[in-house]
Formats: structure tokens, C-alpha cells, sequence
């Protein structure tokens, strides 16, 4: 175990480029946010982001850490199987680019509700968008919140409960006095910095290794399969982590569809559209988030085959945090204690940046849906829903310190698939319905949101992560009657055709004014939220 | 000064009767050429995608074939993902620069010089809109 003693010596150098990190970041955050006047100021950064800036900070909002530690720990130990995540990650933003950003861009303004109450009645379409946007937020908050405490029993070499608990609560700090101070236009810089810091880790990480095997991907594998020992080519093979029976291999497509469906209709991302100041500019940001996107994927590729190669996958399942351990494990074995301390820092700011885009985008949803829209009926002013919104970041980071201590040690992969399987049962058919049929109602809608919302959650609740097996979360207990971990398969389907049988059924019918007005203005930019001037 | 949208120009803001512009002939085309486009192409790579998936998922001999020294048929599939997610990517930005921007920006240059604004009976419209 000399690998993991020598990386915990490094532990005050990993602190030291932490808040060094924090450090500058507050500053940026301090003087960005200081013309920070109007709601469309805090929630959409003025809506004065280019594409390039805007696309770098989409990137960064979606490369968590799960992204980063997981895939590239998935690839070292399950081979070809962690490398099907990222290809379901980066497919799905196609969805967005081709269905989503522009459209969305051209008729919202801050939230995701407001593109849906668009045509449809307001009160219920906007309460029941608000409690899915909540719920997709809160579950993934938990996942980053539990990944922070995973993350630090490596990196700091705190593996108290207690002491995880302190470095959680440290984290969610951080973050709200984030938020608090910058809103998004803060927020979106902390994106940013992150982003370019990740990929350009990850990017250094990957010359490296390849050029170790003499640039040559085949060699890389040769290795990886080489430190495996016997029966080590299955590595490059799928079917390692889903082949092993018929209920995983359903499991495994129940996933893809999460995956493939869920990124356009996560609340964080659809917000993002609004921080740009045309529907174009929308359009150029998911260009740029694709491309960086798609190239950090293809470095945690050789990311993971290298630490398979240079670590070996049984070295790399004993140390503190587990599988999660492959990407800073890798960066010690190549350059030493500093580079572990650069990679530790970035996986920190990573979860940081985050959490902090996903705690604005749960306080605008609560202030501008529930609170202005459907508590106050519209009558507030823009300086008293941004009070309430403030108000709601605290209120939330509170929420996520306790329910990240409490989630702590819990299967980080279950709340960040179930947090996709949400967005993309709960949101993406109404979104979609919206945005391309006439005929859509608001019963329509209701149904497929609270449908959608409710049975992705119930089969997560009766599946295998909950009860049932030794890795679930109340192990003792057994009511897992749906065998699949993702639910998907069956919630987006179902959502789909709620959606479907609640129009038909419905006699009502929508203003068709309103389905002209909100056609012509997605499709031609008429009368879209224009950019603050300072 | 920070202001919230456009709503401060008021006096020079258009009033459309958004039915008319939905049922003229130009929006009708732009809305076809955005569908015909967008949807395909949408249908395409969620086929192709799940294609990959399927064949990841239960034909591992296939995907197991060696290609070049250790890099099988596989690894070459998903690399092709990578691959057609950058080149649709491509396309349907040369696309929507080329032909869907100049459509919308036309009718939208016309609905803000009030060609189509509420009191304005246009004839040519009728009401209906609707296919």
C-alpha cells in the first residue's frame, strides 16, 4: 500500500492549491457580480455570455465528478462497459442542439417552466415543472454532495465519519457564499475557470500516458490487458459489468435511453440557454459544449486504459474511495505529488462549480415559478423575487450539507442515473410536446410530468439500489420487485404516452393564440428576452 | 442601467396577430424546412445510437473481432459515435446558417416592421392558420 501512503503525504499540498483556487475564484466571482442589479442579472447573468463562454461553462456545469473519477474509474476497472457511458453522455446533446436550446432560448426566461406554461394554463404547468426541476436538483446535488465525501477520503486522507462530514459541510459553505454573491453571472465564471482547468488537466494527463506507449493507442491496450493478467483481454471486450445475465443487459439499454434523453431536459442545462443573448448565440454555445465535451471523453478513455495499464484494476479497487480513485491515483504515478495536488484541487472545484449551478437553478425555479408566479400571481418586483431567491440558495445549501452527510457512503452512480432518468421521464416529453404539437393540453402535460416524476422514483424505490442485494442501500431489507437499477426503460416510455393520453382525452382545448405566438417566436426569435445593457 | 427585456420600448414595439404570420406562406416554409431538417436527422442518430447499444449489449463475439493490433470492431463503433455526434454537429450548423437563419430573420424583420401587426387587416392571411 505504499502507492496510497505516499498519496496522502501530499495532503497539505492538495489543500494549498484548493484554496488557492478558492481564492482567486472568489475574487472573480466578487468583481464579476458587481453590476448585478435586475432578476435577469442573477438568474441569467444578464443574459450577456457569449457562445464560447457560455458553451465552456455548459461544459463545465456537465462534466461533474462523476464524469471525471467515474468514467475514468469505470474504464479502468470494467473496460470497455465504462467506456459506453461516455458515448451515451456526449450522444445525447444532439437532443438539445437539434430539438432544445434554440427553441427554448426564444420563448423562456429564466426557468424551464416557462416554456412550458408558455400556452398551456399557468398555475399547474408551472407548480408541476417547479417540483420536477426541484427534484431532478436535489437528487443531484445529493450525488455531488456524497461524491465531495467520497472524493475526500482519498484525496485528504479523512476517512472519519465525522471528518467527511466537516469537508462536506466546508463544500456546501463554499457554495452557497458562491451563489450568494455572484448569482449566475458568478457562477457561470466558476463554470468557466473549471472547465478550462479540467480539460486541460485531463488533456496534459493524456499526452502523457500516450506517450509512455509511444503514442500508440493498440500498445496502451496491449498494457492495460498485460497488468490485468490472466483472462485481462476481457478489458477490451463489452459485456464486463452488463453481460453477466439477461436482467443486466436490459438494465444496460434502460440506461442508455436515461442517458441519451435525460442531458436536454436536465433543469441545470436547460438554464444555461438563457445566460446568451440570441437564440444563435444559444446554438453556438452547445457547438462548443459538444466539442469540449466530446474531447474530454475521448481523453478519459485513454485516461482509463492508462491507470488500467500503469495502476492495474485490483490496486485501484483497494485503495480509499475505490474505483473512484483511478483519475488521482493515475495523476500521482506520472508526475509526483504535484500533479496529484492539480488533479485534487480540479476534482474539487468540479464538484464546487456543480453544485453551485444546480443550487441557482433550484432558488430561480422556486422564486420565479412558485413564488412570483403562482404564491404572489405576478405581483412582486424583480429586487424582492431576487431576495426570495437568495433566500432559497441558502435554505437549499442547508438542505444538500444535511442530505450529502446523510448520503454519504451511499451508491453515488444510483443518484446521478436517477437524477437523468427523472429530467428525461419528467421533462423531456412535455418539453417536446410543447415546442412541436398543436394540439398539446395542459392536461396532457400534468400527466406526463407527475406521471413521469412519480414512476421513475417508485420503481427506484422498489429496484435492487434500495433493497434487496449487499450493495444497496438498506441491504437488511427486500422489496425490490422491479429488477432493473435504471428506471427508463419503463418512466420515459410511460411518460411519453401520459403526455399523449392526456391530450386526447382532454376536451378543452388550448388558445390556439397563444400556440401561434409561441410557434412563431421559437422558430424566428420575435419578441426573445433581449440582453441587459449596462 | 439594467433593464428587463424589451418591454421598455413599448411605443415602437409591434403588435402581431401571431395567427397571420403562423398562417403566411413564408413562415409555413420555414417551419417545413426546420422539420424536414431537424427531424430526420434527430430519428437518424437516435437509430444509429441505439443500434450501438444493442450491439454492445448482446453481440460481444461481433463487436470482439481484432481490427488493428489490439483495437477491435467495438472500439472503432464507438469511436464512430464520437465521430457522427462532431459531423451532425457540423451539419446542421452549416444548415441552420445557410438556409433557417435568413428565413426567420426575413419574417422577423417583418413582423417588427409591423407587416403583420393586429389592427392591419392583411388579407392575403385569413383566419384559421392551422393546417
Amino acid at each position: 500500500m505504499s502507492l496510497t501512503e505516499s498519496l496522502l503525504s501530499s495532503t497539505w499540498l492538495n489543500m494549498a492549491i484548493f484554496a488557492v483556487f478558492v481564492g482567486v475564484t472568489i475574487v472573480i466571482v466578487i468583481r464579476a457580480s458587481r453590476n448585478n442589479k435586475t432578476a435577469a442579472d442573477y438568474y441569467a447573468g444578464g443574459r450577456s455570455f457569449t457562445g464560447g463562454q457560455n458553451g465552456t461553462a455548459i461544459a463545465g456545469d456537465y462534466l461533474s465528478a462523476a464524469s471525471f473519477l467515474g468514467i475514468t474509474g469505470a474504464i479502468a476497472v470494467n473496460g470497455y462497459d465504462g467506456f459506453l457511458y461516455s458515448i451515451g453522455f456526449l450522444v445525447a446533446w444532439l437532443v438539445a442542439l437539434l430539438l432544445v436550446a434554440e427553441l427554448l432560448r426564444n420563448t423562456g426566461k429564466f426557468t424551464m417552466a416557462d416554456v412550458l406554461a408558455f400556452r398551456l394554463r399557468e398555475r399547474p404547468v408551472r407548480i408541476a415543472a417547479a417540483i420536477s426541476t426541484l427534484a431532478v436538483c436535489f437528487f443531484y446535488l445529493l450525488a455531488q454532495m456524497a461524491g465531495a465525501g467520497a472524493l475526500i477520503a482519498l484525496l485528504l486522507g479523512i476517512s472519519s465519519w465525522e471528518g467527511q462530514a466537516v469537508v462536506i459541510t466546508v463544500v456546501g459553505a463554499l457554495m452557497i457564499m458562491y451563489v450568494l454573491l455572484g448569482g449566475m453571472k458568478g457562477t457561470t465564471w466558476v463554470q468557466i475557470i473549471k472547465a478550462v482547468l479540467l480539460i486541460a488537466g485531463a488533456f496534459a494527463m493524456t499526452v502523457w500516458v500516450l506517450a509512455l506507449h509511444g503514442f500508440n493507442l493498440s500498445a496502451l491496450l496491449g498494457s492495460a490487458v498485460e497488468t490485468a493478467g490472466a483472462g485481462g483481454e476481457k478489458l477490451l471486450n463489452p459485456g464486463l459489468a452488463y453481460g453477466k445475465s439477461e436482467t443486466s443487459k436490459l438494465d444496460f439499454i434502460s440506461l442508455g435511453l436515461a442517458l441519451v434523453l435525460g442531458t436536454a431536459a436536465l433543469p441545470h442545462v436547460l438554464m444555461r440557454f438563457y445566460t446568451v443573448p440570441t437564440s444563435k448565440e444559444a446554438r453556438k454555445s452547445v457547438v462548443w459544449a459538444i466539442w469540449l465535451i466530446g474531447g474530454f471523453y475521448l481523453f478519459t478513455l485513454v485516461l482509463g486504459y492508462g491507470a488500467a495499464a500503469l495502476i492495474g484494476a485490483d490496486t485501484i479497487k483497494a485503495a480509499p474511495g475505490g474505483v473512484n480513485s483511478a483519475a488521482p491515483l493515475l495523476a500521482f504515478v506520472l508526475g509526483g505529488p504535484l500533479l496529484l495536488g492539480f488533479i485534487s484541487a480540479v476534482a474539487f472545484a468540479t464538484i464546487l462549480a456543480v453544485v453551485a449551478g444546480l443550487t441557482i437553478t433550484a432558488a430561480a425555479s422556486f422564486a420565479h415559478d412558485i413564488y412570483a408566479n403562482v404564491l404572489a400571481k405576478g405581483k412582486t418586483t424583480p429586487a424582492s423575487e431576487v431576495k426570495v431567491a437568495r433566500c432559497t440558495v441558502v435554505v437549499i445549501g442547508i438542505a444538500a450539507i444535511a442530505g450529502g452527510i446523510f448520503a454519504n457512503g451511499q451508491n453515488v452512480a444510483f443518484l446521478v442515473a436517477l437524477a437523468f432518468a427523472v429530467a428525461a421521464s419528467a421533462n423531456l416529453p412535455t418539453i417536446l410536446y410543447s415546442l412541436f404539437w398543436r394540439r398539446f393540453t395542459t392536461k396532457g402535460a400534468l400527466w406526463s410530468i407527475y406521471g413521469g416524476l412519480g414512476s421513475a422514483i417508485l420503481l427506484i424505490a422498489f429496484s435492487p439500489v434500495v433493497s434487496g442485494t449487499k450493495t444497496s442501500m438498506i441491504p437488511s431489507a427486500d422489496f425490490d420487485w422491479f429488477p432493473l437499477n435504471n428506471p427508463g426503460l419503463v418512466s420515459i416510455p410511460l411518460a411519453f404516452a401520459l403526455g399523449w393520453l392526456g391530450t386526447v382525452l382532454d376536451k378543452g382545448q388550448e388558445s390556439p393564440e397563444k400556440q401561434a405566438e409561441m410557434e412563431v417566436r421559437s422558430l424566428t426569435g420575435v419578441g426573445a428576452e433581449k440582453a441587459v445593457s449596462h | 442601467m439594467g433593464n428587463d427585456a424589451s418591454r421598455d420600448a413599448a411605443e415602437n414595439t409591434a403588435h402581431p396577430d401571431f395567427r397571420l404570420v403562423q398562417a403566411s406562406d413564408d413562415f409555413q416554409r420555414l417551419r417545413g424546412s426546420h422539420r424536414s431538417f431537424v427531424f430526420p436527422l434527430a430519428g437518424a442518430f437516435l437509430l444509429w445510437y441505439f443500434l450501438y447499444v444493442l450491439l454492445a449489449d448482446y453481440a460481444h463475439g461481433l463487436l470482439s473481432i481484432p481490427v488493428v493490433g489490439n483495437i477491435n470492431v467495438g472500439l472503432v463503433l464507438g469511436l464512430l459515435q464520437f465521430v457522427s455526434t462532431f459531423g451532425i454537429t457540423a451539419w446542421y450548423v452549416r444548415r441552420a446558417n445557410s438556409t433557417l437563419d435568413p428565413q426567420a430573420e426575413a419574417i422577423r424583420a417583418e413582423i417588427e416592421g409591423h407587416d403583420f401587426d393586429a389592427e392591419q387587416s392583411v388579407g392575403a392571411g385569413r383566419e384559421g392558420g392551422a393546417r
